[in-house]
């Protein structure tokens, strides 16, 4: 017997003209006269903009030396010197520019907080509320201590000396941490069947949501002052961070109750079948599943959070755009104003892209597990 | 209900206690152990930080000599840094003990705001810088001109001001910081830049070709700038001021941080004697130690050198200008120490 065997040749390639580089070029910027002029025009755009831009920031640019000198020098590159001097001062602020032996402080606080996201988002870490709990309500008094240094004895760094990316970090995050229990009592309240709580939550979400940012941080810095005795030390930052946190809790609970809504009316039900009081039902049955959901949107309010710190440097705080004023106000690196705005453009970038991303991947994978 | 009420009242009541004036400045400044200092920070050569993260510039100074007159120490000061708008609030609630600010002494300001003007650090004005292509001498010449300017600032109600006055047309073109104006003025949106004095000759050092412009000699505003206290602390207020001029007595009878020990020992001047604490009850009579001027002058110099020190580099020369001594011509003119 001989059995025929069929070989067939291997397909070939399509042509050229329909496959490879030159097609995909093709099919996506010439595939019409209108397209074609478009892509014209962008490339004439990209011309226009993206030479002078590289020109200014990497290959005109100047890094050597330790004044202003070599900028003055070469006017038409960026002066990244001016950041290289002043990186200490932009990251953690006037105390610990003064105190550069001391900036292991800030780095360690960060590191554990680095280390406590890190274990909250990896997967196969077990006891996460723990780990979240201890990360909101612990975790800042940590900080404080070592940022402050008062309670562990270290040289004191007043709150009003703190600023640059530290600062804007801190606010962020007690921002977050401090809204997202008012924000689980408000969205709790909101759907209470308690007439006056309901009211009363609703009131305080609508007048918080109602208000721009930039209002309550007027508030904040000229208002507050008004009303207390010179004695009773408010400081700036504290007043920030508390018209901060107010705000945040109202986007936090409207966050919180787009998760309560999404939770099936069933799991209510059988949670009272079972005969659980309301707090039971909440905390066991209905917070886990709502927190879940909700992740996603509180990601996305805090992100809008951290650019928002920014508006702080109106009541003059040194949070990272506020420091870059300050340090391009200074006699030695005067009009340097760019280069410190694109620097400080650049980590904004970094940290909200990273907690984009991040806010995305959570949302494709929630997505999943809720599809069966 | 009850409690609200309470609270309402609580409030009142505190909020006409801050604005009856702190009696006694002095002592609560003593018990906190720091001058609280309100001050801009982002203003090059009134105050903004130096690489080391220390606040420089003539206001610091100012708060720097206060602290050096009452505790002997300059660096017991504490420095808030305000904006424009929180400035007269945070000093008549308390938030701050001194206010030198590049604040403008006016009429409003003085009688309505319950705050009180001591003397002046640094007397401004504004003024014009144009391109020298433009050919211009003197501001009258600017008829028809387009001219950048800060927007929202008593700068823009002054130009306004000049030009009518003067029977001449204008176009502003608006920005909203002064870097901004400088690229406008650069980029070549404006043929003429007008700010402060002091703000035009840092930006004239920071075109890509400062000797293609030049400043007018016009000065089309007046703006003495100086320390602010709350009203109705009367001895608080001496002690800024006497403070202050003691500076600039300092640098009248010549007498600056390398040679003041020497003249402590030595000096026969009664003049000096008075102002070094070794005659006279000066310091007893504001309050303070007997050698509070010395320890003023000591921490930050007489009032020539911290001229020297933070307005020179900004491109302004003294000599001759008003913010040299009656002297010399200007018309920086301390009452006597005695």
């Amino acid at each position: 017997m001989t059995s025929v065997q069929h070989i067939s040749k291997p397909d070939r390639l399509p042509p050229i003209s329909q496959s490879g580089p030159i097609a995909w070029v093709r099919e996506r910027f010439f595939s019409s006269i209108g397209n074609t002029i478009l892509t014209f025009i962008g490339l004439y755009l990209l011309y226009l903009i993206v030479p002078p831009m590289l020109n200014w920031a990497i290959l005109d640019a100047n890094i050597s030396g330790t004044d202003r000198s070599v900028c003055d020098a070469n006017r038409d590159g960026a002066c990244w010197t001016f950041i290289k001097v002043r990186i200490v001062q932009i990251m953690f602020g006037l105390f610990y520019s003064a105190n550069p032996d001391q900036i292991w402080r800030p780095i360690m606080a960060f590191a554990i907080l680095g280390g406590l996201i890190t274990a909250l988002l990896l997967p196969w870490i077990p006891k996460k509320p723990y780990i979240g709990a201890f990360t909101i309500f612990v975790f800042p008094f940590i900080a404080y201590a070592l940022i402050h240094g008062e309670w562990l004895g270290l040289k004191v760094a007043e709150s009003d000396t703190w600023g640059g990316l530290m600062l804007t970090l801190i606010l962020a995050f007690i921002g977050i941490a401090a809204a997202f229990p008012i924000g689980i009592m408000m969205a709790l309240g909101r759907q209470s069947d308690l007439p006056i709580i309901r009211y009363l939550c609703v009131l305080y979400i609508e007048l918080w949501r109602a208000a721009p940012l930039i209002t309550i941080l007027f508030m904040a810095s000229v208002m507050i002052p008004l009303f207390f005795p010179a004695e009773l030390d408010f400081d700036k930052v504290l007043r920030a961070l508390i018209g901060i946190s107010l705000f945040q809790s109202a986007y936090t609970a409207e966050a919180i109750r787009g998760g309560l809504q999404a939770i099936p009316k069933g799991q209510y039900e059988a949670a009272d079948a079972l005969g659980l009081s309301y707090w039971k039902k909440t905390i066991l049955i209905i917070l886990p599943q709502a927190l879940k959901i909700s992740i996603p949107g509180i990601v996305n309010t805090f992100i809008t959070l951290f650019k928002d710190t920014s508006l702080v440097s109106i009541i003059a705080l040194t949070e990272l755009t506020g420091i870059t004023r300050f340090a391009a106000g200074s006699l030695e690196w005067k009009g340097k104003l760019i280069e410190g705005y694109v620097f400080a453009a650049f980590i904004y970038w970094c940290f909200c892209f990273s907690m984009s991303r991040y806010a995305s991947s959570l949302e494709r994978k929630l997505d999943t597990s809720h599809r069966n | 209900m009850q409690k609200i009420v309470t609270l309402a009242a609580a409030s009142a009541l505190l909020v006409l206690s801050t604005a009856a004036g702190h009696a006694g400045t002095l002592d609560n400044v003593k018990s906190a152990g720091v001058v609280k200092c309100g001050i801009s920070g982002s203003v090059p050569g009134f105050s903004a930080p130096d690489d080391k993260g220390a606040m420089q510039g003539i206001d610091a100074d100012i708060c720097y000599a206060v602290a050096a007159a009452i505790f002997g120490d300059k660096s017991k000061v504490k420095f808030i840094a305000l904006t424009a708008k929180e400035r007269f609030t945070a000093l008549s609630s308390g938030e701050i003990d001194i206010l030198p600010r590049n604040t403008t002494h006016t009429l409003h300001r003085d009688a309505a705001l319950g705050i009180d003007f001591t003397y002046y650090n640094y007397i401004d004005g504004q003024g014009f810088m144009v391109k020298n292509s433009l050919g211009v001498k003197s501001a009258k010449e600017l008829d028809g001109a387009k001219i950048c300017i800060q927007a929202g600032t008593t700068t823009e109600l002054n130009l306004a001001d000049y030009f009518r006055t003067n029977g001449m047309k204008y176009t502003p073109v608006g920005y909203d910081t002064s870097a901004q104006t400088r690229e406008g003025f650069d980029g070549g949106s404006c043929d003429v830049l007008t700010s402060d004095k002091s703000q035009l000759a840092a930006l004239r050092t920071e075109l890509k070709d400062p000797s293609s412009a030049s400043i007018l000699p016009e000065t089309v505003s007046k703006e003495p700038l100086g320390p602010v206290v709350r009203q109705g602390d009367d001895q608080w207020g001496d002690i800024v001021r006497w403070t202050l001029y003691a500076l600039i007595n300092a640098e009248e009878l010549g007498i600056d941080t390398t040679n003041i020990d020497e003249l402590k020992k030595s000096s026969t001047n009664p003049g000096i004697k008075r102002i070094v604490g070794t005659e006279g009850t000066m310091g007893k009579d504001l309050g303070l130690g007997a050698d509070w001027a010395y320890n003023a002058i000591k921490a930050v110099g007489n009032y020539g050198e911290m001229y020297k020190k933070h307005i020179e580099p900004l491109g302004l020369a003294r000599a001759g200008s008003v913010n040299d001594l009656w002297t010399r011509g200007g018309i920086l003119y301390a009452p006597p120490i005695r």
